[in-house]
This record gives C-alpha cells, sequence and structure tokens, in this order.
C-alpha cells in the first residue's frame, strides 16, 4: 500500500512538471498548428541559466531562498527572449509556407539550441545546488520531501494562473480568439504578431519553471535533459488533446501517473519479465491506446470535418 | 524518359560508377563508405517520401521500419542464435515483416488528423528501440544495448562482399561492392517510386494528400489507400535496413533512435517532398554536410585561433541545424521542389493564384 | 415526371442532432429517377447536413435511407460514391496542386481496378486502364465547358471553372444521383445561365441531379420538385410554384411572424 502510495507521489511531482511544459505545447498548436519541437530544449536553457546564477549568487553568499527566487526570475527572462527570438526567426517568416517547413526549422532550432548549451557548459551533467531545506515527511507511509511539496503546489498555482489568465483578461480573450480564426481576429483589430509573441513567452516562462523544478527535484542538470522531457510532454498534450489547456494538464498529470505506477507494478504483472526499464513505454503505449479510442485525446473537441 | 536527356543520363551514369575510384583518388579513402550511407539514406528517405511526400502523411517513427529490417537480418543471420540464412532470403524477409509492421501500426491509427499520427509514429518508433535495447533479459533475443555482432556479409554462393575482390584487374575492396550493389537497389527503389507517383494509386495518394473528405466523397477507400502508402514506405524501410546490417557487421539501438527519423524527414522535406530527385538531393546533402562539416570544423579552428577553442563535434551539429533553419527560410517548399510547386508559383499564373486565395480560405 | 413507386433515393424520418443540436429531425423525401430536385431553405436549415449524410460523411441518428433499393443507414463514404452518389461541396474542395485533368482522373478511381501490379509493370491492362480515363478525363472537361491547359493546377482556375470542374470530378465516377452543393454560388448571371445548361444536359443523360441552391430564378427553372427545410425540418414539399406559394415557406424566409 505504501508502495502504491510512494509511487502515486512520484507520479504526481513528474506529472506536475510533464504538465507545465506541455502547456507550452499546446498553447503554441492552439495559435499556429505547430509542433514547437524547440520547446523542451527551452526548458533545459531555463535549467541552465538557473544553475548558472544560482552558482554565482551562492558564491557570493546570498541566502539560498533569495537565490533560488532571484534565479527562477532570470532563467523566467533569458527563456522569454529567447522563445520570442525563436518565433521571431524561425517559425514567423514561414507563417504561409508549407506546413512541415517550421517543423524542419524548429528541429533545427533544437538542435542549435542543444549544442550552443554544450559548448557554454560541456558535455558533463551538472550537480544543482540545494536550495531548498529538502525535508522529507512521512505521508501514510511514504515519504515526501519539501522540494516536491513545493513542486507540485507551484505547478497548480501556474495553472490556475495560465486559467485566469486567457479565459479572464483581455489579452485571453485576445489568444483565445487568434486560436480560433487568425485572420478573422486581424480583421477585428487583434495584432496577432503580439499575440503570438506574447504566447511564445508565456510557454517559455513555465518552461523555465518546470527546468528549474526538474533540476531541483533530481539534483542534476544536463543539455541533453530537455530532449527526452520534451518529447514526454508533448505526448501529455496529445494524450489530453492538444490545444486545450485543461487537457495538457491533465495529460501531463495523467502520463506521470501511469509512467511511475507503469514501473512500480510492470515486474509483477508481467512475471519479472518486463523491468522497470520499460518505463518509457507505458507513455507510448498509453498514447496509442488513448487516440485510438479517442483520436482527439482526452479533452480534446472532436473536430468534424465540416464539408 | 525525355529524350534530350539521354546524353546527361549517360554522363551520369558513367560518373556514378567511377565515383568510388574517382573520390579514393581525389578526396581519399573513407569517402566511399560515406556514398555508402549516402546511398542508404536516399533509399529510406525515398520511402518516407511516399508516406509524407504523395500521401501527406506525417510519420515521425519511420526509422522503425529500418529497424526491423536490420534486426531480422542481424538475427536471422548471425552466430547470435548460430543462423546463417543467406541474404537473398533474408533481405526479402526483413522488407515483408516490416510492410508487416506498417500495416500494424497504420490499421489502428491511421483515422488520426495530421499531427495526431505524427506523434503516435513517434511513440511506436521508441516503443521499438526501447524493446530491442531491453529485449536481452530474461530471454536474450537481441543482446540488449550491446547489439548483434559477427553478422554474415551479403554473400552469393563464394562470393562474399565483406572481403576485397580482384575483378577486370581492378581491386574492389568491400566499400566499393557494397557501393554497386546499393547503387543498383537504390535505382531499383526511384524505379518504383517513379512508377508507383504516375499511377491509380499515386494519384489517390495525392487526392488524399490534398483534402481527404473530398477524397473520400469520389469514392477512394481512404483507410486502405493510406494503408497502402504506410506499407511500401516501411518495405523500403525494411530493405535498407537488411542492407544496412550486411553491410556493417554490427547493429544497435543506437543506430534507430528518434534523431535518426527526423533525420530522414529532413532529407524529404529540405529537399522537396513529393519530388524524387529532390530527395534525392536532400539525402546526399544531409549526409555529405556533416561529413564536410566535420573535416573542416576542427582545422578551421586551427587556423583561425591557432587552436581548438570548441568542441568540433559541437560545432559540427551547431552549423548543422543552423543550415536547416537557413534553408527553409531562404526555400520553404525545400531546394528542389515537385514540378506541380514550382508551376504554382510561376508568374504569369500569379494573377488568377490571388483570386483563388479567396476561395480556398473559406474552405480551411 | 416523379416515379414515386420506385425513387432513386428515399429518406424515412432521417435525423443529425449535434450535441443538444437537431440539425435534421424526421426528414423524409423521396427523389425519383431522373429529376431534378431542389433543396431549399434558410442558412443553417441543414441542406448540406443532409447532403453529409446521404454522402457518408456523418452518420444519421434516427430513420434510415435507401438508394436505389438498398439501405445505406452507415457506411462510409466510398461505398456511397461507389454505389453512384457523387457530390461537390459548398466550399469548393478541389485538389488544388493536382492539375484539372488528374482531378477528374481521380473521380475515375472508383471505377479502375488497376493496383500496385499494375502500376509497376504497366501492363498493358494498366496502360490500356490509364488511356482510357485520360481520355474521358479529357472529354469530361470539354462537357462542362472547361478549355485551358490540361496541365493547368486547379487552383489556378478560374472560380466559374473550378466549380464546373468538381462537377466534372464528380460525373467521372459514373453516379447515377449527382448531388450539388451550391453550385451557382458566386457567379455571375452568364456562368449561371451557362450553368442551367450544363445540368439540363447532365439530367438528359440519365443521372438524376439533387440540388441546393439559394439562387431562386435558378431553382424556378430547373427543378421538377423541391423540398424545403427550416431548422432541421421540412416545411414544404412540391412544384417549385406551389412552394413559393406556401406560406409556411414564405414565414421561414422572411422571419417567422407571418406564420
Amino acid at each position: 500500500m505504501d508502495i502504491l502510495l510512494q509511487q502515486i507521489i512520484n507520479g504526481l511531482v513528474q506529472g506536475s512538471v510533464y504538465a507545465l511544459v506541455a502547456l507550452g505545447y499546446t498553447m503554441v498548436y492552439g495559435i499556429l498548428g505547430l509542433i514547437n519541437f524547440a520547446h523542451g530544449e527551452v526548458v533545459m536553457v531555463g535549467a541552465m541559466v538557473a544553475l548558472a546564477v544560482s552558482g554565482m549568487l551562492l558564491a557570493a553568499g546570498l541566502p539560498p531562498l533569495l537565490v533560488l527566487l532571484l534565479a527562477l526570475l532570470v532563467a523566467m527572462a533569458v527563456c522569454m527572449a529567447l522563445g520570442y527570438a525563436i518565433e521571431r526567426i524561425a517559425y514567423r517568416p514561414l507563417r504561409n509556407a508549407p506546413r512541415l517547413a517550421p517543423l524542419i526549422t524548429a528541429i533545427g532550432v533544437s538542435i542549435v539550441l542543444q549544442n550552443l548549451a554544450m559548448i557554454f557548459w560541456g558535455r558533463e551533467y551538472h550537480a544543482f545546488p540545494q536550495l531548498l531545506p529538502g525535508a522529507s515527511h512521512g505521508f501514510g507511509g511514504a515519504i515526501i520531501n519539501d522540494v516536491q511539496i513545493i513542486i507540485i503546489a507551484v505547478a497548480l498555482l501556474m495553472m490556475a494562473g495560465l486559467l485566469v489568465l486567457v479565459h479572464r483578461t483581455r489579452l485571453g480573450r485576445a489568444m483565445r480568439a487568434v486560436a480560433e480564426n487568425p485572420s478573422a481576429a486581424a480583421l477585428m483589430g487583434v495584432d496577432i504578431n503580439t499575440v503570438i509573441s506574447v504566447t511564445f513567452m508565456i510557454g517559455s516562462a513555465l518552461a523555465a519553471v518546470a527546468g528549474l523544478m526538474v533540476s531541483a527535484n533530481y539534483g542534476i542538470v544536463h543539455y541533453y535533459m530537455g530532449f527526452l522531457l520534451g518529447l514526454k510532454a508533448f505526448t501529455a498534450a496529445v494524450l489530453g488533446g492538444i490545444g486545450n489547456l485543461r487537457g495538457a494538464m491533465l495529460g501531463g498529470v495523467l502520463l506521470g501517473l501511469i509512467e511511475s505506477l507503469g514501473a512500480g507494478y510492470i515486474g509483477d504483472l508481467s512475471g519479472g519479465f518486463f523491468g522497470s526499464n520499460y518505463q518509457d513505454v507505458f507513455a507510448f503505449f498509453a498514447l496509442i491506446a488513448v487516440l485510438v479510442f479517442r483520436p482527439s485525446g482526452l479533452l480534446g473537441e472532436r473536430v468534424a470535418e465540416r464539408a | 524518359m525525355n529524350l534530350k536527356h539521354k546524353p546527361l543520363l549517360a554522363a551520369l551514369a558513367i560518373a556514378l560508377l567511377l565515383l568510388p575510384f574517382a573520390t579514393d583518388a581525389m578526396l581519399g579513402r573513407g569517402w566511399v563508405r560515406i556514398a555508402d550511407f549516402a546511398l542508404l539514406y536516399i533509399m529510406l528517405a525515398l520511402g518516407l517520401n511516399i508516406v509524407v511526400g504523395y500521401a501527406g502523411l506525417l510519420d515521425l517513427g519511420y526509422v522503425a521500419f529500418f529497424a526491423v529490417g536490420a534486426y531480422n537480418y542481424a538475427l536471422l543471420s548471425s552466430p547470435q542464435f548460430g543462423l546463417h540464412w543467406p541474404f537473398w532470403v533474408v533481405l526479402p524477409l526483413g522488407a515483408l515483416l516490416a510492410c508487416c509492421f506498417g500495416v500494424l501500426l497504420g490499421a489502428p491509427t491511421l483515422k488520426l488528423r495530421g499531427d495526431y499520427l505524427a506523434i503516435v509514429t513517434l511513440g511506436f518508433g521508441e516503443i521499438i528501440r526501447i524493446f530491442l535495447n531491453n529485449l536481452n533479459a530474461p530471454v536474450n533475443i537481441t543482446n540488449g544495448p550491446q547489439g548483434i555482432s559477427m553478422i554474415d556479409p551479403i554473400r552469393a554462393g563464394e562470393f562474399s562482399m565483406g572481403g576485397e575482390h580482384q575483378l577486370f584487374g581492378l581491386a574492389f575492396p568491400a566499400t566499393h561492392l557494397h557501393y554497386y550493389l546499393f547503387l543498383l537497389f537504390t535505382l531499383l527503389v526511384i524505379f518504383v517510386s517513379r512508377r508507383l507517383e504516375g499511377s491509380r494509386i499515386g494519384r489517390a495518394w495525392m487526392a488524399i494528400r490534398e483534402d481527404e473528405v473530398a477524397a473520400e466523397a469520389m469514392g477512394l477507400n481512404t483507410r486502405n489507400i493510406k494503408l497502402l502508402a504506410f506499407a511500401m514506405g516501411a518495405t523500403f524501410g525494411g530493405l535498407s535496413g537488411g542492407l544496412f546490417a550486411g553491410f556493417q557487421g554490427f547493429v544497435s539501438p543506437e543506430s534507430f533512435s528518434l534523431m535518426e527519423s527526423i533525420m530522414i524527414l529532413c532529407m524529404v522535406v529540405l529537399g522537396g517532398m513529393g519530388n524524387i530527385g529532390g530527395v534525392i538531393l536532400g539525402g546526399v546533402l544531409l549526409v555529405l554536410l556533416p561529413e564536410a562539416l566535420r573535416n573542416g570544423a576542427g582545422p578551421m579552428q586551427q587556423a583561425l585561433f591557432g587552436k581548438t577553442l570548441v568542441d568540433p563535434e559541437s560545432l559540427r551539429m551547431l552549423m548543422f541545424g543552423l543550415a536547416l533553419i537557413a534553408v527553409m527560410l531562404l526555400r520553404p517548399a525545400g531546394l528542389w521542389p515537385s514540378t506541380q510547386r514550382r508551376r504554382e508559383l510561376s508568374p504569369d499564373e500569379m494573377i488568377s493564384h490571388q483570386e483563388q486565395d479567396t476561395v480556398y480560405d473559406n474552405s480551411k | 415526371m416523379t416515379t414515386a413507386n420506385n425513387p432513386l433515393l428515399e429518406l424515412a424520418g432521417v435525423g443529425k442532432r449535434f450535441g443538444g443540436l437537431a440539425a435534421l429531425s424526421a426528414v423524409s423525401l423521396h427523389i425519383g429517377r431522373g429529376e431534378i430536385y431542389g433543396l431549399i431553405g434558410p442558412n443553417g436549415a441543414g441542406k448540406t447536413t443532409l447532403f453529409n449524410v446521404v454522402t457518408g460523411l456523418y452518420q444519421l441518428d434516427e430513420g434510415n435511407f435507401t438508394f436505389d433499393g438498398v439501405a445505406y443507414s452507415r457506411c462510409k463514404p466510398h461505398v456511397l460514391a461507389e454505389a453512384g452518389i457523387a457530390r461537390t461541396f459548398q466550399n469548393i474542395r478541389l485538389f488544388a496542386n493536382m492539375t484539372a485533368l488528374e482531378n477528374i482522373m481521380v473521380g475515375c478511381h472508383v471505377r479502375t481496378r488497376s493496383g500496385i501490379w499494375g502500376a509497376l509493370t504497366r501492363n498493358a491492362a494498366a496502360r490500356a486502364e490509364e488511356r482510357a480515363i485520360a481520355q474521358r478525363a479529357r472529354e469530361l472537361l470539354r462537357y462542362v465547358g472547361i478549355d485551358r491547359p490540361h496541365e493547368t493546377l486547379a487552383k489556378h482556375l478560374s472560380y466559374g471553372e473550378q466549380r464546373r470542374l468538381e462537377i466534372a470530378r464528380a460525373l467521372a465516377t459514373e453516379p447515377k444521383l449527382l448531388a450539388l452543393d451550391e453550385p451557382a454560388a458566386g457567379m455571375n448571371a452568364t456562368e449561371t445561365g451557362s450553368l442551367k445548361t450544363l445540368l439540363q444536359t447532365i439530367r438528359a443523360s440519365g443521372i438524376t441531379v439533387l440540388l441546393i441552391e439559394h439562387d431562386v430564378k435558378l431553382i424556378m427553372g430547373l427543378c421538377d420538385r423541391v423540398t424545403v427545410l427550416d431548422y432541421g425540418r421540412k416545411i414544404a414539399e412540391g412544384v417549385p410554384e406551389q412552394v413559393r406559394r406556401d406560406p409556411a415557406v414564405i414565414a421561414a424566409y422572411l422571419g417567422g411572424e407571418a406564420a
């Protein structure tokens, strides 16, 4: 029983991270219909910047909590600038190009960011400093530490904030309008370019938060960390129904749980044939299974093709 | 083929036949091997072109079929199970098996909309790779991450392509022999692609790419036709996988990562989706460019700064990424787009083109 | 003119809902062989939904329909196309980046057979088939009055030509019933006139025509019978002159209070 609870906690933590990253994918997809392949690398850049900033500030003798806050703010700012630049350089010129052209530039951006990170920070794994007390709490036979609690709390806060932004503000209304029909929105006086830029910046800011979370949770930063994380988060976004904010959150959390429970129990279920090294397979099997039965994801609207 | 092009084609044929010896003499040894890989990638890219370029289905896990062909060869023709089946059995079997996998994946998923299909195929590719990586315990099938080595070379009777042969008074090392074999298979794949493109089936693929609903309403059984595209593409993938295994003598899951699928997709899109010439160009460039950068990145730094400042491997990939972005920004339809797309942009039709935009906007 | 005892298409109590909205409810009608049958009604009345149901793009929720004596309640579009229903779309849906000729040849797909083997070997049968459909496609281009190089891309045709190319593509499937969704929309008077002639020629060749149209003059001058839909229900049916004077129809078009 305590193992089950532990796996659920681990799944929720991982799922919160997926959810934050998935939001970035889903927002961009919702507005541009584009798989922003470079988004995972933005997460990595966020983590790297946070690492560099916290290293410097800790050396300067600032208290860890302040360091954490500053590192987060700097990482968010850098990622927002990065997200803005990516959209301006690699996507905007291709807005009316064949559908796959921006996908290739996205892949190009991803390769560039990965290798820039490798050039700046090297190939090795970096240890992320412990900025939070990290005390562990017993919880019904399972263990949860402060970092994990904060991850879940911050993720919930961010998601709530985003929903308010999208559904309750003028900017959010403009975003939804552009997602629905860009040319009509433009005719109604919405500045599409600004809305798209802002969307990229919000997604990138969330990515920075997610990057810091993963690094704090595992204590490790690596130039390649964004790739698989991005892939999983994108999977989560599709699982929930891409383009749908609540779907991305649900998909992220669900994917975290599936992976964690799958990894914990697959050995027993398959009589020891499959080990936890099949963890990554679950995500994709779950995805295929869901899409076969619900072709637009869990919360995706059924897009009835209008004739 | 057009008669006007005959001398050109003859020159091209001679150039291709002499290529291995020419690169040996001019660029040094090692380039024939690169040419061999270029041919393998061209076959893969042409296979993916059927799926993406003709039928318009975005497949991000294409390398899975390459893996199926390669591991099929590796398992049936190596000391792993002590099986040493001849390549003329194993190679078609691999293509057939890959075709079956294509149908297996396609049947439940081809009803999905564009990008949903992309992520499902991506997941499928990863699933195959993870299985290859882990099927070494408790029963050892794939030998896990170590991969399978000592795979039998491609051989016919006494003639093994694993070693050097004297023919017509010339020495043909293994890389040269494979070059000619791969060239032959590439020509076969080109032939099949061309024939399909100009057929009733090819037209049906393109109709589905253009407008699936309209295609369905015109009586096309879209599911079966898409499945056919998937199966054909997978068959080519399986074929080149078998050739790859026989050539390398070694396969491991590392060769079948997502990055490979993405590379093959880049070849198709960058070269010019749906145009055989463009896809070949894309394949050649994306194999040659990293190699050229490999040879350029290190020495250039030496010359400029007197020392190696930046890891040449990173610099090479960095420039590669920048090149991908630059090419797509400059030529969004690819370096050598299909004639139809080119006609789209011809100036004399621009007026009616603009006029039509409004009509098509409504239907989106 | 009507052949009610042996109709080509017969709808019985057809209903289709989207969520809570009944796009069609209890629509029954029959279309006789050789008729030109009009379907009119205000915007959002369910005309296109009805088209989508009988061409298999939507699955109906209630009732059933028979075509040529066979029941097709739940069928894929390609099955219905093969059975002999061909259609055009309200917003033109040609294969934009294929040539005019290729568009029509795709229409021939359902009546041809050559597969992978024929494509690879280009054997005598496959070559003969290709020649035959290319010939047929050229004839159809002439038939609908498109006088352009055959390799012109569909998207480069003029608007009226695109509408007619869609009709040619539909005719290539050798239909018994040709369903046209607002074929005259956006056409000027001359174009509408030649469209009318074309439709009459098509009917004379033995093909039944089902027509959604807003152009009242075209409907009155062309259709043998019409059905009027409003809010998914059939509110009137009959010969055009009689329907035109129907108070329910006038009310539907004028906004309800007249009823």
